[in-house]
């Protein structure tokens, strides 16, 4: 009399609601294609920016709910622990849907003008963001994977989108093939952990390496270093850091902020959660290595910089100088190191993508060569000045929310005793301010003959400017609530 | 109410935004209404903080209110708020800057008519009002030397209003040079309490344990030199002389009654840190000063430059004070300093706009028909300051001068030295008022002087009469009449009591009196009288401040210049090489790695590939080690 045992499959238990972020996003971008397909004619440009406006907003009051969960029930995780429900997550969700925010308005106007149909940008912007709420959001290498995969292929599109120029194209193809190139890597580096330690979820990495004392541990250095190749790709740390300046310049001025802000931020999600978290208890094998990468990265960026005329390669070398600086507080491998690094990729996004939004609105995107910025001062002294506020925030001057970022991140490695670090990166701040400086010269002293640059400009540019600066001045002068938003949202890795 | 606190200062700054922004739109007469409305609002905010205050008990402390808005500069041990604290001496100096200062606004709004820069002034002067009121407030130093900064900036402004005068130009640049050598003292005392206390905060360092004695000296010393910087103390004084380039309302506003003695107020506001060997030291050299310009002050002929040096002098009797110990005599004197001083500016400022921008008071006399209101109003002024009772003046320098008396090392001495400059101001503010609206006539046939407006002349009114009775808020006569000093009293280390009996005092309030009306019995016989002859009391000595500014001058543009000349040629050949040597190097290496971005993805791919071999040779070196 046996009853045959039923193999049943046991579904782990599903925290929904702390999905609904991105599901909200999914299905805003399912809605935009179903009505662009069946209803052609009612789908203008308006439409998808208000359709992904609004749901960056729901999901964003979605999100706030959720962080007051996680301060009254503390940390948990979903999905058999794959997806972490934490400070860390919720803080990269809220970060990104203001940057999805920001550039659906940016590219509300820049579609219409550059002739790019609207839907389909739309629903991959909602989908690449979707993917990087889970890249910051996992506990598990896997799913970790498939959110930075949604996240690249996503923006690989988006950039060959503007098919009527062959460097958008030319810069999607570069980017493609080396971000798969990248990915080998960092999926190398998953099944290395997973040799190492016997799972790819992180929660278990930790527990486990806590537990263990390795007599051998040569694979899973090489998981370390691999992991740390693919993630430093996508954040463009030097020496991966050679796409960034080709592709930026590339691709639509739009879709260069997003990259540079949320690509990136995604990134450093990823590497924080990975090794910040995980890898904790090996932090003094991998924080070197991060401290030599951070130093050639603000080297690469700072020098390079200099030697631009192209004001979009440019701010491409400055965002890899800045991701040096992330990288300086990730090395420090501590809570204070980790509050440092989240201030300075909130603070960072909102002024690269108010940066963004000025270059967009400079004209046609085949070239930025800095004379056209020759005599803005004078013709559009207020965007001028918003463009100053925003380069010197970046260029880290005082009562500006760079500032008050760059001297955390450097008071964090200070503490941990990386005077060299810290040393390398006060001066290469200074090396960097000549080309923000450049900038803003061009725009006040060069003197044009005729009557100086006329950008198009369109209100949802100014808002977006507008906001930015405001952010980025208040946030210089009362930085305080972002530094304990910054200081609960360290990540924290717990079984669901 | 005391909560309202931020609301005094945010006035003014209300007031300076919406100039900034629709300033020259509104034009005149709106933008001075507007300016005028925001100070006038902020007296009101501090009367009712004030009413908040005193309705607060006296002696358990809570009469000392921090508002902390946030943190401002967290940086490891070092918390730098931005907060207020209002307690019996921050609100005591924000109700007469405000008042004072809602008084001169208004006033502005008629001297200024015509100006091609008339909202731009009234911007600077809420701006002004806003950062000194931050310096009043401001719960810590870092906030004081914001403040401290803003006023100086707005003075220099002011100074330089009309820039293309090239005077002026000069004399802003002078005020900010000089004004630097006081900023210095200001940050190093700053830093020296910081590491000495660990705080910047004015109620943790009252309440922290006493610094040595060397080390207290040394901060005391430097909180002066800041001090001596802003209120034009020996040596650092020559930049206020030359300040009266600027409109009379700023010399009245900024130059006498309220920015110039934020010095007092830092040194009073630091009493518990002050040792005896830096008071004596600050009383020397109060007295050297209230000497040495009340002298300078007896042979001017500019109508302003007699009241710039003579308020030179006046300041030196309140650092007199602070020397003696007796703060709340230098507070006293500050507040019916104000009254009178700002009365007196704003009194020549309407002799100067009736007689058409003529300031040589050589070529003026018998105004008083002429310009009633502004003659009475400036008479009220001369017998406050000469020491008359019961004007207000002679209350606070009494009270100073017997502070100096019991003095403990060299009292007699100071207080004799007091008692000449006393003299000497009697003498000259007597000169002075004679000269201007008494005896013959000596301006030109097409001068045609006139009455101001009565947006000019109500100021002066209502200063006339703070200026005789404002006397009455420290009266010695009965103990209770002592107003200020039972209010002060909670924020003193040390408060300060006077030993002498009844008698002493009566003697020597005698002898003041005495030797006030000594100086304008003087000055009346050889002015008005013509009994002595006038040719020697104008000493050129004298008429050139004893020749120290010429002499500051000559150094700076001789062997200075030189030396400075060597200064720019180590900057320019070793510093700046420097920075152009890292800069051209920092381009070759640019140009050396440049190549690596070829645009091509296969170099590309390759400095990933060499990338994570450059990773993973560092990890296997952190194995084998």
């Amino acid at each position: 009399m046996f009853a045959p045992q039923l193999l049943g499959f046991v579904s782990p238990s599903i925290n929904w609601w702390a999905l609904l972020p991105q599901m909200i996003l999914l299905g805003a971008a399912l809605l935009i294609l179903l009505l662009s397909s069946l209803a052609p004619r009612r789908s203008s440009t308006t439409f998808a920016t208000v359709t992904t406006l609004s749901a960056a907003i729901t999901a964003y009051f979605v999100s706030i709910g959720l962080w007051y969960d996680v301060e009254r029930e503390g940390a948990s995780s979903s999905i058999a622990s794959a997806f972490g429900v934490d400070g860390f997550s919720i803080f990269f969700t809220m970060l990104i849907l203001i940057a999805l925010a920001i550039t659906a308005l940016l590219s509300h106007h820049y579609l219409d003008r550059e002739g790019i149909d609207p839907p389909e940008f739309h629903a991959l912007l909602l989908c690449s963001a979707a993917g990087a709420i889970v890249m910051a959001a996992a506990n598990d290498l896997v799913v970790m994977f498939l959110g930075l995969e949604a996240l690249s292929i996503a923006i690989y599109v988006m950039i060959a989108m503007h098919s009527r120029r062959s460097e958008a194209r030319e810069s999607a193809v570069k980017y493609f093939v080396l971000g798969a190139f990248s990915s080998a890597f960092l999926l190398y580096g998953i099944a290395l952990t997973y040799g190492a330690t016997g799972s790819t979820n992180l929660v278990h990495v930790r527990e486990y390496l806590d537990a263990v004392v390795f007599r051998d541990q040569h694979m899973l250095m090489a998981a370390m270093g691999l992991l740390l190749v693919g993630l430093s790709f996508k954040v463009a740390a030097a020496p991966f850091h050679f796409w960034a300046p080709d592709v930026y310049q590339g691709a639509p001025s739009p879709v260069t902020g997003w990259m540079a802000s949320i690509a990136k931020a995604a990134g450093f999600a990823a590497l924080l959660r990975i090794f910040f978290a995980a890898f904790a208890s090996h932090d003094s094998d991998w924080s070197p290595v991060v401290a030599v990468l951070a130093f050639v990265t603000l080297v690469v960026g700072a020098v390079m910089a200099i030697l631009q005329t192209d004001v979009k390669r440019m701010l491409a070398f400055s965002s890899i100088s800045h991701a040096g600086y992330v990288l300086v507080a990730v090395q420090s491998a501590s809570n204070d190191g980790t509050a440092a690094a989240l201030f300075y990729l909130f603070t960072y996004t909102l002024m690269v993508l108010g940066t963004f939004a000025v270059v967009g609105a400079m004209g046609s995107d085949d070239d930025h060569p800095l004379t056209r910025y020759a005599g803005l001062g004078r013709s559009k002294p207020l965007i001028a000045l918003s463009l100053t506020a925003l380069l010197l925030a970046q260029a880290g001057v005082p009562t500006t929310s760079g500032f008050i970022a760059k001297f955390q991140v450097i008071s964090a490695a200070v503490s941990n005793q990386s005077y060299f670090l810290a040393g390398a990166a006060m001066v290469t701040a200074v090396i960097g301010a000549f080309m923000y400086l450049r900038i803003i010269m061009t725009m006040y002293v060069v003197d044009d003959d005729e009557s100086g640059p006329s950008p198009v400009w369109h209100w949802t540019t100014s808002t977006v400017v507008l906001g930015t600066v405001i952010f980025t001045m208040v946030l210089g002068l009362v930085p305080q609530f972002l530094i304990e938003f910054a200081e609960q949202a360290v990540p924290i890795l717990i079984r669901g | 109410m005391v909560e309202l606190v931020w609301l005094i200062p945010a006035l003014p700054l209300i007031g300076f935004l919406i100039l900034l922004l629709v300033g020259s739109r509104i034009g005149e007469p709106r933008a001075g209404w507007v300016a005028t409305t925001a100070a006038a609002g902020s007296f009101l905010a501090a009367v009712v903080v004030l009413a908040g205050l005193l309705g607060k008990d006296a002696h358990s402390g809570d009469r000392s209110y921090e508002l902390v808005l946030f943190q401002w500069l967290p940086s490891g041990s070092l918390k730098v708020e931005a907060g207020f604290l209002v307690d019996p001496l921050s609100i005591t100096m924000a109700l007469f800057v405000t008042g004072v200062g809602a008084l001169i606004h208004l006033y502005s709004i008629g001297y200024m008519h015509g100006d091609p820069k008339y909202s731009k002034f009234f911007l600077y002067l809420n701006l002004f009002l806003f950062s000194m009121l931050m310096l009043v407030f401001g719960n810590n130093l870092v906030v004081t030397f914001l403040g401290w900064e803003g006023v100086g900036a707005c003075s220099y402004f002011l100074i330089s209003f009309w820039h293309r005068r090239e005077s002026a130009a000069t004399a802003g640049k002078k005020a900010f040079v000089t004004n630097r050598v006081g900023d210095w003292g200001f940050m190093v005392a700053t830093f020296a309490i910081w590491s000495a206390l660990g705080t910047v905060t004015y109620t943790e360092i009252a309440s922290s344990p006493a610094m040595s004695a060397a080390a207290g000296t040394a901060v005391s010393l430097l909180l002066f030199v800041a001090a001596a910087g802003k209120s034009a103390q020996l040596p650092l004084y020559v930049w206020l002389p030359d300040a009266m380039e600027g409109p009379t309302p700023v010399s009245a506003m900024v130059h006498a009654a309220t920015m110039v003695t934020s010095g007092v107020y830092l040194l009073v506001r630091m009493n518990g840190l002050l040792t005896d060997d830096a008071l004596l030291v600050i009383a020397v050299i109060g007295a050297a000063t209230a000497l040495f310009a009340a002298l300078s002050a007896v042979a001017q002929h500019d109508i302003k430059k007699v009241l710039a040096y003579s308020t030179i002098s006046q300041l030196g009797f309140m650092f007199l004070a602070i020397g003696s110990g007796a703060y709340v005599a230098a507070i006293f004197h500050v507040i019916t300093h104000a009254f009178f001083k700002a009365l007196l500016f704003l009194g020549s400022g309407s002799v100067i706009h009736g007689m058409h921008d003529e300031q040589d008071m050589r070529k003026m006399g018998a105004l008083r028909a002429l310009m009633p209101i502004t003659a009475g109003t400036f008479i009220v002024g001369w017998l406050a300051i000469a020491g008359v009772p019961p004007f207000s003046g002679f209350w606070s320098k009494d009270e100073i001068l017997l502070a100096a008396w019991e003095q403990k090392n060299i009292g007699p001495l100071l207080w004799f030295v007091g008692l000449v400059t006393a003299l000497l101001t009697a003498y000259y503010m007597t000169r002075q008022v004679i000269l201007v609206f008494f005896g013959e006539q000596r301006w030109d046939e097409d001068v045609h002087p006139h009455e101001s407006s009565w947006t000019m002349t109500l100021p002066l009114c209502l200063l006339a009469g703070a200026a005789i009775v404002g006397g009455g808020i420290n009266l010695p006569l009965v103990k209770e009449w002592l107003v200020l000093e039972h209010f002060l009293e909670p924020i003193f280390a040390h408060p300060h009591h006077f030993s002498s009996g009844t008698s002493t005092k009566v003697v020597l309030a005698v002898i003041s009196v005495v030797i006030g009306v000594l100086g304008i019995t003087i000055a009346t016989l050889a002015w008005l009288f013509r009994r002595i002859p006038t040719e020697q009391l104008e000493p050129e000595f004298l008429e050139n401040a004893m020749y120290v500014d010429s002499t500051y001058a000559r150094v700076v543009s001789g062997p200075g210049t030189s030396s400075f000349q060597k200064a720019a040629d180590f900057d320019k050949g070793v510093v700046d090489g420097a920075v152009n040597g890292v800069g051209a190097a920092v381009r070759k290496l640019g140009q050396l790695i440049q190549p690596a971005q070829s645009g091509y993805m296969r170099n590309y791919a390759t400095g990933v590939a060499i990338g994570a071999l450059m990773i993973l040779v560092v990890l296997a070196w952190g194995l084998l080690l």
